[in-house]
């Protein structure tokens, strides 16, 4: 591909009607392509923030606990996702995981399972952000007076009780700021899927401008696409925010 | 059939001169990227926070653009679009760290931003008032502040930033992991060199994360 690379900007052959051109070998178009990278993409950051919210929820709540193994088991888990990179994450799970289960169990992930380069990404990006929502919520909880606790305790809850109908729902109610930004990183972070073949918007970018020769375009198109899901997220997430508002509060409601 | 059975480690050790080669690569990214990011972040909260409307408002769309978008996208962007402009073909690496430099500078300059933010209002006015300039009120009053207040979240930065590198990966630059990666297929034993380098990637990031924690208490000013 030399003529990629001879000329200058001025030479670059635009052709924007390249999105409903069809594909090399085959009947779809490259539109199809995209919307179903998008598809992907939003399957997997969807299926991944599910994850991450019910595992992070219960690490960083285990991080505020008084029993100080659990503590240490829930700091030991935000340690070992923070500080892998993710792409490494992602090869671990989907080339040696499967290697250390038991070996009739190790063969059907090779060799059977269904959409399993899409259940890797889901797991693996669930965990991986796991830590970081854990880290919220285990400051939301602690950016709580002390009060609230020991009121809770001295009206006769038990302390899962305390944390059920006291804490948790304060704690949570205050982070969703940091909470939207970490929603958004899972759909940015849902790229790096790719490079086991999930075939989510970047795979695709890659295979279009690989196709087509039409790079530009491509790109331009698919950082759009990103740029739309990680708004609709971005709304959605300030919805709930107004609704939850806790009255009382800086930027609460009145 | 156990991890250690069916594993084969001894390959690590012959590989490891090679696996230095991308640990290189790597810690030079990682550092090029810090510094330049940094600087040209400092330049872009300065934009952001400067009273001429256009600076700051082309400053704002980079730093909210740039942190939209997947880095992974971003490498891609750059790698695609340097040639075209430039007209000549781009090694990954060169390319890698344009990439990264321009990338970084976006997400420290809101650290920038928020650290000049931080410093009182009444430091800018006693600057002007014993007849300093902008840049050198800027420089010898709000900054070192700004960048005192902001260096343990500069450093947690770098540890994300050096997490990210592995995403060179995507173009084929020779980083840590695709040297890894490269000696894994040399010997056969691809799955040993991922579980080395996640290891390498561990200590390195656990060791960096203590040292801020270590650095946050000790630098933080008494007010």
């Amino acid at each position: 591909m030399p003529s990629r690379f001879s000329g200058n900007a001025m030479n670059y052959h635009w052709n924007w009607g390249i999105f409903l051109q069809q594909v090399q070998a085959g009947e779809e178009t490259y539109l199809d392509w995209l919307i179903s990278g998008l598809g992907w993409t939003v399957a997997v950051a969807l299926a991944a923030w599910s994850i991450a919210l019910l595992i992070g929820s219960l690490i960083g709540t285990l991080r505020t606990l008084p029993n100080r193994w659990l503590a240490m088991a829930a700091t030991a888990h935000v340690e070992l996702f923070r500080n892998v990179p993710l792409l490494v994450q992602l090869l671990l799970w989907f080339f040696v995981v499967p290697e250390l289960l038991p070996r009739d169990l190790s063969l059907w992930v090779k060799q059977d399972m269904p959409a399993k380069e899409f259940f890797t990404a889901v797991i693996c990006l669930g965990l991986f952000t796991s830590a970081r929502v854990a880290e919220q919520v285990r400051a939301g909880i602690q950016s709580l007076s002390r009060g609230q606790k020991m009121a809770g305790l001295a009206i006769g809850f038990t302390l899962p009780q305390t944390y059920r109908y006291v804490l948790l729902p304060m704690a949570f109610r205050i982070i969703i700021p940091p909470l939207t930004s970490e929603f958004m990183n899972i759909i940015k972070n849902s790229s790096v899927a790719f490079a086991i073949g999930v075939l989510e918007l970047t795979f695709q970018a890659r295979q279009m401008q690989e196709d087509s020769e039409q790079g530009i375009e491509t790109y331009l198109a698919v950082t759009l696409l990103y740029f739309i899901v990680a708004f609709s997220a971005n709304r959605g997430m300030a919805l709930i925010e107004r609704r939850t508002r806790v009255p009382g509060y800086i930027g609460g409601a009145k | 059939m156990s991890f250690f059975t069916q594993f084969d480690f001894s390959v690590i050790a012959p590989s490891l001169p090679f696996l230095w080669e991308g640990l290189k690569f790597t810690a030079k990214l990682t550092l090029i990227a810090m510094a330049g990011g940094i600087f040209l972040g400092t330049l872009l909260a300065l934009a952001r926070l400067s009273s001429i409307t256009p600076l700051a408002m082309a400053a704002t769309w980079y730093v909210n653009l740039m942190r939209s978008i997947p880095l992974l996208m971003v490498i891609l962007w750059f790698f695609l679009v340097i040639p075209i402009f430039t007209g000549k073909p781009m090694g990954a690496e060169t390319s890698a760290i344009i990439t990264f430099t321009a990338f970084e500078a976006a997400y420290f300059s809101e650290i920038m931003r928020a650290g000049i933010q931080s410093v009182p209002r009444g430091q800018v006015h006693a600057g002007q008032a014993i007849g300093m300039t902008y840049w050198q009120t800027m420089s010898y009053v709000v900054l070192p502040q700004a960048f005192r207040n902001m260096l343990p979240i500069l450093l947690t930065q770098t540890i994300i930033l050096f997490q990210d590198t592995s995403l060179v990966y995507a173009i084929g630059a020779k980083d840590l992991l695709k040297a890894a990666e490269i000696a894994g297929k040399n010997y056969g034993r691809p799955l040993e060199m991922y579980v080395f380098v996640a290891l390498v990637y561990f200590v390195i990031c656990f060791a960096l994360s203590l040292l801020v924690k270590q650095l946050q208490s000790r630098t933080a000013i008494v007010r």
